[in-house]
């Protein structure tokens, strides 16, 4: 609509500026013109609602109750507050998301930049073989979710018969126990998703100019040598990029838990976006709900901001 | 580069090909199984009376309507796409190349959005999309997404490298903004387009937090809700719940297949955006 707003807006300043003989100029409201469509459905889904969640978090806001009385930083106190109906779950929420968080990080770090190091020389099918570690992200996390559980199914799963074929225990309970819904739930979603920081890493090493290794191989210091001072200093902005990115993801953590452990064992691997989801969007206590998601945000940038001063530390 | 053993080489490449690709192969065998022969120990790899049962449950099952999840999931992911297309598009355009006042500021307003973490935005969210009368239609699945930043930061970054003197010549035939960019900038832009619409298709078919919690009835969920659904309703009668994961994921792998290149091209653009 805006768009044919532009088209016959436009041409009357072009016949004031045409005759001039001056390069013509676009008129003055056009830029807002092409702006206006995406601005409307960006402040209408990300500006306002980032505005608006932080009021709801200040009201008692049940979504099926009329009114909705204003509760001020109660909703955030009771997640201090040990005699409250959320702290222990919310803690204990946030404790998983933060175990999964820890887990995972330095897995999907380390092996993507392994297999990307791998990835980067010239063979045949370097192409196709790169497309095929990437194919699990495809997919979405409902796919790999319920194809993971049947997999992994203690009783009837084939991960399960076929370690007991081999004379191994063939009665791991991969979803329905601890430690072992972690090494679930961290395992399938490396495999999930190595292959999108693989690209990422593939992308930063192809932009590391080759005068360096060659000027490394010159001064002679073996491959570890040049990793050290070429390569790993040539990716900072990918690895600072790949770890943040990283973070945020792992923190967001839901549709794994959701549909592979359903939580299990008791709650005990219900993320802290489950928990949050399920407070706010189905017991609607969407203030509780509101204040909970500002204090994990609160968290996320602290941490988002070490990050970043520690690969500048690593500059000096 | 130094030189590889060849088999060596490729048995590594190979094997770990198997560990990816294994699960996927998995599920399709599975799906063509009947529900006894997909639990049997020791485990049969070919399934030995192949057929098609599991498919024929599915869609015998009214309240499990899978080809209407999957018309749906087509309509929200192609929806978005060229909604996410057209918007970001213009925007780009307005921030790659024109001038005017508050430039900066807007675009470091859509910058900084790119660290709100999106379950902040879910509960508010679900508030408009109610106020609109949204919920429990598709078209909650088709607009809020278009709000996202990368594809209008990902098209300025690739307007920005496109060389001005076209325009600039275009300019002087008289061309106006509206011109320039619908026949010079759009069509010098079909890779980055191509790639930006694969990319929002493939979030948006694979999106499941949020379509689980603003559709609620059966004949508007798209796949991913309908995948849930499933599995609470056939528990351990895998083949349905396999042959339902295939019908989600055979679209995407196919695309995947075909646009492989705009794909990994558009993940690898996200990474060096910092």
């Amino acid at each position: 609509m805006a768009a044919e707003t532009a088209v016959t807006r436009t041409p009357p300043a072009l016949v004031e500026t045409g005759g001039g003989g001056r390069v013509r100029r676009t008129g003055r409201l056009t830029p807002y013109l092409f702006l206006l469509p995406y601005f409307a459905v960006f402040a209408t889904f990300v500006l306002a609602p980032a505005v608006y969640g932080l009021w709801i978090s200040l009201h008692d806001w049940d979504y099926l109750l009329p009114g909705k009385p204003f509760v001020g930083l109660d909703n955030y106190q009771a997640l201090f507050d040990s005699n409250s109906a959320v702290y222990s779950f919310w803690w204990e929420s946030l404790s998983a998301t933060g175990i999964f968080t820890v887990l995972s990080v330095p897995l999907l770090l380390i092996i993507p930049l392994l297999l990307a190091l791998l990835l980067n020389r010239s063979f045949r099918g370097r192409t196709f073989f790169r497309a095929v570690y990437f194919a699990p992200y495809v997919l979405g996390v409902a796919v790999i979710g319920v194809l993971w559980r049947f997999v992994l199914d203690p009783n009837l799963g084939v991960v399960n018969s076929v370690l007991g074929a081999i004379g191994l225990p063939g009665d791991t309970p991969w979803t329905t126990a601890l430690p072992w819904g972690w090494v679930t739930l961290v395992g399938v979603t490396v495999w999930w998703t190595l292959g999108f920081n693989a690209v990422i890493y593939l992308a930063g090493l192809q932009d590391i100019p080759r005068e360096l290794y060659e000027a490394a191989r010159i001064d002679g210091g073996g491959k570890w040598a040049e990793f050290r001072h070429v390569t790993l200093p040539g990716l900072r902005p990918v690895l600072l990029f790949v770890t943040v990115n990283t973070i945020l993801v792992s923190a967001n953590m839901f549709g794994q838990s959701y549909l592979i452990t359903q939580g299990a064992p008791g709650t005990e691997t219900r993320t802290a976006i489950m928990y949050i989801a399920q407070v706010g969007l189905s017991d609607y206590k969407m203030g509780s709900a509101a204040a909970m998601s500002y204090l994990l945000t609160a968290c996320l940038l602290v941490i988002s901001v070490i990050v970043f001063r520690l690969f500048r530390e690593k500059d000096a | 580069m130094r030189r590889v053993r060849p088999i060596a080489w490729y048995t590594v490449l190979i094997g770990l090909s198997l560990v990816f690709i294994a699960p996927l192969v998995w599920m399709l065998l599975t799906a063509f199984k009947t529900p006894g022969e997909a639990t049997r120990v020791p485990p049969t790899v070919l399934p030995q009376e192949p057929t098609t049962g599991a498919f024929d449950t599915l869609l015998g099952n009214s309240q499990t309507p899978v080809l209407r999840w999957f018309l749906n999931s087509v309509l929200a992911a192609t929806g978005q796409a060229v909604l996410v297309l057209a918007v970001a598009s213009m925007a780009a355009y307005a921030l790659a190349r024109l001038d005017f006042r508050g430039k900066r500021l807007i675009f470091g307003m859509i910058i900084a959005t790119l660290f709100i973490p999106s379950f902040v935005l879910i509960i508010p969210n679900f508030l408009i999309v109610d106020r609109f009368g949204m919920l429990d239609t598709l078209w909650a699945l088709i607009i809020p997404g278009a709000a996202g930043a990368f594809g209008v930061f990902f098209l300025r970054q690739f307007f920005l490298s496109l060389p001005r003197e076209l325009e600039e010549a275009a300019v002087l035939e008289g061309a106006n903004a509206w011109q320039i960019f619908t026949k010079v900038v759009l069509p010098l832009s079909k890779p980055a387009l191509a790639t930006l619409a694969v990319i929002s298709f493939l979030t948006n078919w694979n999106d499941f937090i949020w379509p689980i919690y603003v559709l609620f009835s059966p004949e508007q969920f798209t796949l991913p809700p309908g995948l849930a659904i499933l599995q609470g309703a056939y528990t351990i009668n895998y083949p349905v719940i396999m042959a339902g994961a295939l019908v989600a994921s055979i679209p995407v792998l196919l695309l995947f297949m075909v646009a492989q290149r705009y794909v990994i091209e558009g993940v690898s653009r996200s990474g060096l955006k910092g």
